[in-house]
């Protein structure tokens, strides 16, 4: 049997609005097998956010769609399923921690309610054998059982996280997606939130698809990247592959811009211009108004995927051949 | 090198309903003409409240602000405004800080108006396009209002707005944290250019360690209020002292695979700044804490040459004489 967990194909995700269409999410491939971290790394509107709502099909409805694409879980097409199944398969197969754990959390609940909720909906659990695994639940991510009874606004904001973390992890999901978890964290919480996600992972084999802007916590805890630029993977690699040769123009150019700790640096490579306008992308290669090597060739062409080592793809037309980098890339 | 701006002992707290928060408790620094210093802490250390209280929009409970040799600490209306065309502030969010309903000449023209550094209006749209070009917005952005804006662009106007006045010395309270990294790193090239053309001083309050090394020629480590280190920015990351910079220069994830440290892995949070008990406020944490760090406040004193620390026993863990 295939260590497979999840496998998207050709996702397309697109908002309809009055201004225009948003094409959010462009022919993204991704395969995610247990125990394995994939980091998709990308800035503000490059669809990152998207792709994780499309794997759980919560893409808000109008107006975003799914266009075209599927979606395999455990080998189970998801697309087709009705909606009563696919609430079985959310939180408990597939569960989710989102950006702000100050928003995510229900104030007027406790957390133990919040928890053991999950608990009910996909296990048969009476109330109080529920709220007793919600405690043990608390007590994994380092917060006293005792503290179950308490309400969200008694926490702190890495607390808060951890008892998000808790319930994403309550069912024991084959997939945990985490939107930019640590992101409204100050560092010396972020470390131990991310020594705990990686230890729980660990623990249960979990799969995991980790949205970040932060490539250093993809160093820390990531196995593969995929770097995403306006809707589509431009690069998708080992980790090893990505940190030592990032061969994208663009992923370049997100290692320039920031400013290295263990180096000396005058002035930092930042990216020219901006992100493009998600209703009206460039034609050919979406990096190419950007890009310091683009050509002619770049503006009509769209670049499919070239493997430039094993398991290492790049969308960039220097690596076909088309293209001849201007200087190094 | 003259210092411009010199701060001894300041002192802010807050009256709550839970008691007295020490927001900003004792702090003593000096920043030179023309120079950066960086200000670093967690959420809730004080570092925003530091910057707005040496610009007086809160006013200090004790201690003194001294800049360009003269004490203003306590000033009247007239000063106030006076002092604004020498200190200015360049705030966290672009998307808030500011005004919906005004264009974009409109908010950078305002600072001139209100203070009527210029009186003739052909002078003032002059200024106003040139310091437009000096921050690289397109002169044709000139009537659009923020919506329309990124938030790249967006922390331009609030930088040539901050600039309007010629001012020399900038509070920059998390200027690029709401960016993107690709954004980030070209305004903070922009802010380094004009440091440079205009012999600008900053204060950079960030929670960002790698932006602060970058940019700082100094850096303040703050907990609690309480200064716990200063030092010169290279010597700072090469050779942290106190325990709490250790941990927190340890925490940061570094993009890099090859250069894998050792991690001091802090436990529990931050305490409560409101009514703290005497001692090391950071004892509660410390892996090498003592008896007497619970009891006895430490002094900042400088262990080696340009750098200051605050800790009963930052000799013993750091192997000094």
């Amino acid at each position: 049997m295939s260590n497979e967990f999840l496998n998207i194909k050709n996702l397309h995700i697109h908002y309809v609005t009055e201004e225009g269409t948003v094409k959010a999410v462009n022919g993204v491939n991704m395969e995610i097998n247990k125990g394995e971290t994939l980091g998709l790394v990308g800035e503000t509107g490059a669809g990152k956010t998207t792709t994780a709502l499309g794997i759980l099909r919560l893409v808000p409805n109008p107006p975003g769609k799914i266009i075209d694409g599927e979606i395999f879980l455990e080998g189970q097409s998801i697309l087709e399923l009705p909606e009563d199944e696919m609430r079985m398969i959310r939180g408990n197969k597939v569960s989710m921690i989102f950006q702000d754990p100050m928003t995510a959390l229900n104030p007027v609940m406790t957390v133990g309610e919040q928890i053991s909720e999950v608990i009910e909906i996909h296990e048969k659990l009476s109330n109080k054998e529920a709220f007793e695994k919600a405690k043990k639940m608390l007590e994994l991510v380092g917060i006293p059982g005792a503290r179950a009874v308490d309400y969200p606004h008694q926490f702190s904001g890495g607390m808060k996280q951890r008892v998000v973390i808790a319930i994403a992890l309550a069912c024991n999901p084959g997939l945990l997606i985490a939107d930019e978890p640590t992101t409204a964290l100050d560092v010396t919480i972020q470390a131990q939130v991310l020594e705990l996600m990686n230890n729980l992972k660990n623990e249960f084999n979990t799969a995991m698809l980790l949205i970040t802007h932060d490539l250093g916590v993809v160093a820390e805890v990531c196995d593969k990247v995929a770097i995403m630029y306006a809707g589509e993977i431009v690069e998708y690699s080992k980790i090893e592959d990505l940190f030592e040769n990032p061969s994208h123009p663009y992923t370049r150019g997100l290692f320039g811009s920031i400013p290295n700790l263990d180096e000396e640096v005058d002035r930092l490579k930042p990216i020219k211009g901006l992100m493009p306008d998600p209703t009206n992308l460039p034609s050919g290669c979406k990096f190419h108004p950007r890009c310091p090597h683009a050509t002619e060739y770049c503006k009509e062409n769209h670049p499919e995927d070239t493997e430039i080592a094993p398991e290492h793809k790049v969308k960039c037309h220097i690596y076909t051949g088309q293209v001849k980098p201007k200087g190094e890339i | 090198m003259e210092p411009i701006l010199q701060v001894k002992d300041l002192k802010k707290y807050f009256n709550t309903p839970k008691g007295l928060l020490h927001a900003v408790d004792g702090v003593t620094f000096n920043i030179d003409k023309g120079e950066t210093l960086g200000v670093v802490g967690e959420s809730g250390c004080g570092k925003s409240t530091l910057g707005r209280v040496i610009l007086h929009l809160l006013e200090s409970t004790d201690g003194q602000i001294i800049y360009e040799g003269e004490d203003i600490t306590k000033i009247n209306k007239d000063k106030f405004r006076e002092l604004r065309n020498e200190m200015q502030i360049i705030f966290q969010d672009p998307f808030s800080s500011l005004n919906p309903r005004m264009t974009v000449s409109e908010i950078i023209r305002e600072p001139i108006i209100i203070h009527k550094t210029i009186k003739d209006k052909k002078e003032i749209e002059k200024k106003v396009s040139s310091l437009m070009d000096t921050v690289g917005l397109a002169e044709r952005l000139a009537n659009t209002y923020p919506h329309e804006l990124d938030g790249g662009r967006r922390q331009r106007i609030g930088i040539a707005r901050a600039l309007a006045l010629n001012p020399s010395f900038i509070v920059c309270d998390e200027p690029v944290s709401a960016l993107d990294v690709s954004i980030q790193a070209q305004v903070l090239n922009l802010m380094q250019d004009l440091q440079k053309e205009l012999n600008l001083t900053y204060m950079f309050i960030t929670h960002d360690l790698s932006v602060v090394k970058h940019i700082s020629n100094d850096i303040l480590v703050m907990y609690l209020g309480q200064l716990v280190e200063k030092s010169d920015a290279k010597d700072l990351f090469k050779n942290p002292l106190h325990p709490y910079t250790k941990a927190l220069l340890s925490a940061i994830p570094v993009p890099s695979l090859k250069h894998k440290r050792e991690r001091v892995l802090l436990k529990g949070e931050l305490t409560s700044p409101i009514n703290p008990k005497p001692g090391c406020r950071f004892a509660q944490r410390c892996v090498y804490a003592k008896e007497n760090c619970h009891h006895d406040n430490p002094v900042i004193e400088e262990v080696l040459p340009g750098h200051f620390v605050s800790c009963h026993y930052v000799r013993e863990i750091n192997n000094l004489k």
